[in-house]
Formats: C-alpha cells, structure tokens, sequence
C-alpha cells in the first residue's frame, strides 16, 4: 500500500486527526502547567509573577522549544485542515436527511459537534494568539522586567491588563468550555481512532479523558477570572 | 401482558424510484392488536391500500424473525424503531398506545439509494464483503473441526461480530452515515480466528478502499451505531478495525 493510499483513506485521514488530537493534549498539558504558575502569586504576594514570567521567558528563549513550536503550528494546522475536510465529506455522505433526527438517542450532542466546538475553538486560537503570542514572539511590544539581570517580557503584567476587559474573560471562559467537550469525546475518542481496543484501557481511557477535558478547562478558565475578579494581583 | 387494540396515524414515506423527490404520505390503521409485530400493522395496511385500489406501500422483509437483516425502517428518529437490540420485525405494537402517530422513514445515506418507499439499495455492503470479507480454504476433504486450537475468548469475541446481520443501522443512525461498525464486525470476525490470518492484513485494506469508494463518510465515535445495531455489535471493533488498518497499511512493503 502507498503512503498516499494510506491518509488518503478514511480510516487513515482520521489516524491523523487522532494522532494530531493527541500531540494537542500533550501540548495542552505543558500550556497549562507552565500557566498555572501564575497561582503562586496566592500563596506568595511578593511573588509578582515571577515564577511565571521566568517559565514564559524559558518557553521562548530555548531554541529547541522553538523550533517544537513550528511543530505543535504544523499540528494544530494538520489538526484543523484534515478535521474541516473530514466534517464536509462526512456531511455530503447524506444528501437527503430525516424528517425526525436521532438527536441524543445513543450518542452525545458534543460528540456530533466536534466540528462547531472545533471551530469555537479556533476562532478562540486567534483572539488568544494576537493577545499574547503575537506580542512576545513577533512584535515585542511587551513591557520589560530584569529578573537577576535577565530581561525578558513581563508576561504577568500583559495577562493582568489583557484580563481586565470583561468581554475578554467571557470569550475566554466560552473558549474553555467549548475545549472541555471537545476533549471529553476527542481524548478518548484519539485513542480508539489510533487503535487501542482493549474494552479495560478504553474503560479507563474514557473516565480519564473526561478528568482531563474537566481539570484543564477549569484550569485555562480559572486564569482569566482570577486575575479578572483580581485573586491574583 | 393484555392485550389491546388501537388506532394509529402513520406518516410513511412515499418516493416512486430513486429518481422521484418523494414525499410523506399519511395514513390511518385501525384496530391494530397489540399483539401483532411492526411489519404486520404494514400488512394490514397494505391489504386496505390494495382494496382501496391504491398503490401499497413497499418495504423489505424477509424471515421476520430477526436473523436476515431486510428490514430497515427508520421509525420515529431511530433505525428498526424504539426497543433496544431489536430489528423492526421484531418490534411488536405494543411499543404503542392507540392515538399515537408514527413517522416512518426509509435509511438514508448516499450509499443507500431508495429503490421504492422504504425499500433502500443496500448492495454496497455486500461489495464490501466481496472486497474480502471471506477465507480462502482448499477443498478437499472437509478438516476435522477440532484441528485448529482457538483461545475461548477469542472465539467468543469472533463470534460476537459474527452476529452482525448486515441490516445497515448503524449507517442509517450514524450522523456521517459510516459503514465502519459493519465493516469492523466483519473484519473482526476474521481477524480474531486462525483461520483468518492469511488473508488479514490484504482483507483488512481492501474492504476499507472498497467501503470508500461505495460513498460512506468516516467514522467520529459518536456511539450511535451501537445504540442502535440489533446484535449489539461492540464499537470496539471499529478501534479494532483501525489498529489492524494501521497494521496493515504501515507495514505494507509496496
């Protein structure tokens, strides 16, 4: 079999989505551990971010990260190119529809919407990117902090400013909730796509998956109102 | 259970030919006993068109007892109606309650083509089977069942998507009509036996071109299917399925 006969094929068109689905967990796994250290500021008042800043400054001054980052872009990119293909075919596989829809018989309303929450997600991606990808990658228009004599962007500054609009803390949260059920089907849903069949891993898989989807759209979502409410100052 | 009698509304599509839009037609049965299955409240009601001199309403049936998979309506937003595990011969009236209106649909897929009514062309199936869905035996004399040892669990699971009727459901529920639960049970049928190892990697790769070509969309998990299948074929056989696809189609030399 050609490669080309291979992800040209349903089966493989989708091991793709399900491959990439899972490099954006893993991704999402290091972006809100590396975010969630602007919560140290609640147990220290002096810490001002720090922590935080110095972990962002990490993330954009290594050079392997970076090039990781054309990576994770190609991911999300393949992820969203493949997904929008996939959701057109699959919707011209019914030209004339039921008069009475199955609806909720049998499946869940977030695992039929995987293309809407997907897209949710996206127009998210690009507000999010020009808040603060933008300005610390490309056009540097952050203000500086020295941190033992190391100047790098005061992110923290940037995220307190950024989430003192209440529009934007509402298109945040929207943002996080439309990721948590796209995760609570795409987490486990990946892992049958990529193969795993074993009825007691996907058992786990599945609980797991909804764990994840909650725990790091709580996380994401908890940013933007605790600096919005000023939890974290 | 006692027995009773009611009256019903059916809205029942009607199309002529593939080539016709169709549209639904409304009906009235009555006296209808609870006792009597889906397929024959439509016996009745076909029997009262035809003396009407109307035109009767065409639908597919075979053994009407669950086995063959030639029944296929899709009665009120769900493929072979309300009860779960069941095909619509199997469905018996006292699902009902007289004063109830049912709508009666026929599958709908691209793949599917109405032939007449409620009668679908469920011929793409069977391609997909001829793709692969068989195991090359050299005849002869006729081996002694025993010969090849098979691990119960396996055979278990094997002869659980064995089961599979190929009445087309899961297509019919699936929200990008995917032939993939079909494909899976048959695929795992085989995959699972010694018998079916030297055919499995080509099997598996051909049937999911073939599947392609008959027009289904692809699958997303959504579970429909299973909720559905009469024979409650596991949707673990479509993650199966993709791990012998993958398989197959990694490893390929060519």
């Amino acid at each position: 079999m050609q490669w080309s006969e291979f992800f040209t094929s349903s089966v493989g068109k989708k091991f793709v989505m399900g491959l990439t689905g899972l490099f954006l967990i893993a991704f999402l796994v290091v972006h809100v551990g590396i975010n969630a250290t602007i919560f140290a500021d609640l147990f220290d008042p002096t810490e001002n971010g720090a922590m935080f800043n110095k972990a962002a400054h990490f993330m954009g001054a290594t050079v392997l990260i970076r090039i990781m980052e054309i990576g994770l872009f190609a991911g999300i990119i393949l992820h969203l190119v493949q997904g929008y293909m996939l959701e057109a075919k699959n919707r011209s596989s019914r030209s004339v529809g039921y008069a009475v829809e199955m609806g909720n018989k049998g499946s869940k309303w977030y695992s039929r919407s995987m293309g809407l929450l997907g897209t949710i997600i996206l127009l998210f991606l690009v507000i999010h990117l020009a808040h603060f990808w933008v300005k610390a990658r490309i056009t540097h228009t952050l203000a500086p902090v020295t941190y033992n004599g190391v100047e790098m962007h005061d992110m923290f500054t940037e995220m307190k400013m950024v989430f003192s609009q209440s529009w934007v803390v509402i298109v945040y949260v929207a943002g996080c909730i439309s990721l948590a059920y796209h995760l609570a089907h795409g987490f486990q849903s990946a892992f049958r796509t990529v193969g795993v069949h074993n009825k007691k891993y996907n058992r786990i898989l599945t609980n797991l998956g909804l764990c994840f989807a909650v725990i790091v759209s709580v996380l994401f979502a908890l940013m933007p109102i605790a600096m919005f409410l000023k939890w974290v100052e | 259970m006692e027995h009773y009698n009611m009256n019903l509304t059916l809205k029942v599509w009607k199309q002529k030919n593939s080539q016709d839009k169709g549209r639904f037609e409304t009906y009235q049965v009555k006296n209808i006993s609870s006792e009597m299955s889906f397929l024959e409240m439509f016996d009745v009601l076909n029997e009262e068109l035809i003396r009407e001199g109307k035109e009767p309403i065409a639908f597919d049936h075979d053994c009407r007892e669950g086995i063959c998979g030639m029944c296929s309506m899709y009665i009120d937003g769900r493929p072979h109606g309300p009860w779960h595990a069941n095909t619509t011969c199997q469905l018996h009236m006292r699902a009902y309650k007289d004063g109830d209106t049912i709508v009666v649909e026929p599958w709908r897929a691209n793949a599917f083509p109405v032939i007449k009514d409620l009668m679908v062309d469920r011929n793409a199936l069977d391609r997909i089977v001829q793709a692969g869905g068989y195991i090359s035996v050299n005849t002869g004399n006729a081996v002694d069942a025993n010969a090849i040892p098979v691990e119960k669990d396996k055979a278990d699971a094997s002869f659980a998507a064995a089961a599979c009727i190929g009445c087309g459901a899961c297509v019919a529920a699936c929200k990008n009509s995917s032939a993939m639960l079909f494909l899976s049970a048959k695929v795992s049928h085989l995959a699972l036996l010694p018998q079916g190892g030297p055919e499995r990697k080509s099997r598996v790769l051909n049937m999911v071109a073939q599947m392609d070509r008959e027009g289904f969309g692809a699958c997303t998990n959504t579970g429909a299917c299973e909720a559905v299948c009469p024979k409650e074929i596991s949707i673990s056989n479509i993650a199966r399925l993709n791990a012998e696809y993958i398989g197959a189609g990694l490893v390929s030399e060519k």
